[in-house]
């Protein structure tokens, strides 16, 4: 079997969710890769596990801008008995319209797949898990952030440059001005650690102490709907059903109720630790160390800890 | 400006998936995804002296959703209902909803985020796809102007600004707005308002899945749970807590 793997990358470097999910592609067989941009050649993903990489590189294409996407794939996708992305903002769009471009499944929000494509998709706010399959080829699939992660392998893979032709419509959209990732950390949804913050920090002032830690982990800071409607903390950061889904090695839920709309976004984490102030939280329902206490108090102690274990 | 938008009707409540059919169970009470009524009123906030045509794929009972869309104040409503597109996934409903929005050929499709049943968050690729329109997705900000549609986009990495030139499909994010709710003149006014049920025939498409749904199962459990209370020494606990699991 033979699945192509679309390499998703930011500032000349490739997104961990996508390296995650080439990880699982080589795992069930070949796996090849495609990248487009704007001097993107020099990305190596032979030590990823790629085969074959299709290098699309070229200045129209250096906008993160799902159409253009669509033209490149469309062309190679047919080869293939699956293509798999990486959720993101992007990847999605290049998914659902690669998908009406070949009138190809796509089955999303994945956790898994096997060997002989049976998807694994959690719904109904993951209270049930959902074997999904495909009626034609190429499978198209996107993968939940964080569902696997990179592995290197120390190869070298066959680079192979591609013709673009773009269609008309794909090239209307034109990006005015592009965002930039903060300098100040890790993305959220490729953090291994998250320190997230909920109304129970008190203020915006508060999420300090959410910074603070997260610092000291290595970690990104994340916040609940409550408080970004609130104004506290900026949307980018929110994790839940309206915001970002995650699954970081670790999470850190300060002054967090563990509402629905949260816990979907985060309840797959490996290991999550909660300080709430409330004994009947919900969150606790669902973490691995629940901590009964004030997270002003606890949390500066914490950082400290934290941060001596370092030197 | 013309302007559709397309709406969702979706179960209400924690949803149910049919073990028979293994299909989400739409049987029981629903309403319009409120992720939806973000684009609806966006599409009201952008029309000027224009229209707004609500647009929904769904059963008979869809139509609750899109008075409700014509109580906000969209002019018009169009539900394609035919039961041979029961359980369609991405690939057929964006062929009936682009067949539905060709016939309307409004300047620019709104979409709203997400649905809340089916946690997609994908088809106006696939409609702008079949459309051949540009298309921008997560839209914190949109303005038109001299033909031009002007979006603020929310990504991973911060906001985008992009434009395209009409007619262009949207996606708008729930942080857009604040959806008005329907005022009781609204209400009784939506019942006079023009609404159309098509067919699928009528579109002149089909409805072809090329997903399925194979098995239900229970959802993997998390490991046991420890809970403390945080005396003094709390912080001490959860550094070994963190060590134990080799996190620091």
């Amino acid at each position: 079997m033979s699945v192509l793997v679309f390499v998703e990358h930011h500032d000349g470097a490739p997104q961990k969710g996508s390296l995650g999910v080439l990880a699982k592609a080589a795992s069930l067989g070949d796996a090849d890769a495609v990248l487009v941009g704007s001097g993107v050649s020099s990305i190596d993903l032979g030590k990823y596990g790629a085969k074959t990489v299709h290098v699309a590189d070229d200045a129209a294409l250096e906008a993160p801008l799902p159409q253009p996407r669509v033209d490149v794939i469309a062309k190679l996708a047919p080869n293939y008995d699956a293509v798999f992305f990486a959720n993101s903002v992007l990847a999605a769009d290049v998914a659902a319209g690669l998908a009406a471009r070949l009138d190809a499944g796509l089955n999303w929000d994945l956790v898994d797949v096997t060997a002989d494509f049976v998807g694994k998709r959690p719904a109904l706010q993951d209270t049930v898990l959902v074997d999904v399959g495909w009626t034609s080829t190429p499978r198209l699939a996107l993968f939940r952030s964080g569902s696997f992660d990179a592995q290197e392998t120390g190869g070298t893979a066959n680079v192979q440059p591609v013709d673009i032709a773009l269609e008309d419509f794909s090239t209307e959209a034109r990006m005015v001005e592009q965002a930039h990732a903060e300098a100040s950390g890790p993305s959220i949804e490729d953090a291994d650690v998250i320190v997230a913050g909920g109304r129970g920090l008190g203020s915006p002032e508060n999420f300090s102490l959410a910074e603070e830690l997260a610092r000291a982990l290595g970690g990104a800071v994340g916040a609940t709907r409550a408080v970004v409607d609130a104004g506290w903390y900026p949307y980018s950061a929110q994790i839940g059903q309206t915001g970002k889904t995650v699954s970081p090695k670790l999470y850190v839920a300060l002054g967090i109720s563990g509402a629905i709309q949260h816990k979907v976004g985060m309840q797959s984490s490996n290991v999550i630790v909660a300080i709430n102030k409330d004994p009947n939280a919900p969150i606790f329902e669902f973490s691995d160390l629940g901590v009964v206490g004030d997270v002003h108090e606890i949390v500066p102690k914490l950082t400290e800890l934290v941060n001596q274990r370092k030197h | 400006m013309k302007i559709a938008v397309c709406i969702k009707h979706v179960p209400e409540g924690a949803g149910r998936i049919d073990p028979g059919s293994k299909r989400l169970d739409r049987s029981g009470e629903g309403a319009l995804n409120h992720f939806d009524a973000n684009a609806v009123e966006e599409a009201l906030r952008l029309k000027g002296d224009g229209e707004v045509v609500a647009v929904s794929m769904g059963p008979a009972k869809a139509a609750d959703s899109l008075r409700k869309a014509l109580a906000m104040g969209a002019d018009r409503a169009v539900l394609v209902s035919d039961d041979a597109a029961a359980g369609s996934d991405l690939v057929a409903t964006s062929t009936v909803l682009a067949g539905a929005l060709a016939r309307e050929n409004a300047d620019l499709v709104l979409f709203g985020q997400q649905a809340s049943d089916a946690d997609g968050a994908v088809l106006w690729a696939a409609v702008a796809e079949r459309l051949r329109r540009p298309v921008v997705s997560q839209a914190a900000e949109v303005t038109v102007a001299d033909g031009t549609v002007r979006v603020k986009r929310q990504t991973e990495f911060g906001y985008d600004v992009i434009e395209a030139p009409l007619p262009a499909v949207v996606a708008v994010s729930d942080a857009i707005n604040e959806p008005r709710y329907p005022s009781l003149k609204g209400i009784m006014g939506a019942k006079k308002k023009p609404f159309d049920t098509l067919s699928l025939a009528d579109i002149g498409v089909e409805a072809v899945s090329k997903t399925e749904v194979l098995a239900l199962g229970a959802p993997p459990a998390r490991g046991d749970a420890r809970k403390i209370e945080g005396d003094g020494n709390a912080a001490q606990a959860i550094v070994d807590f963190l060590a134990e699991k080799r996190l620091i």
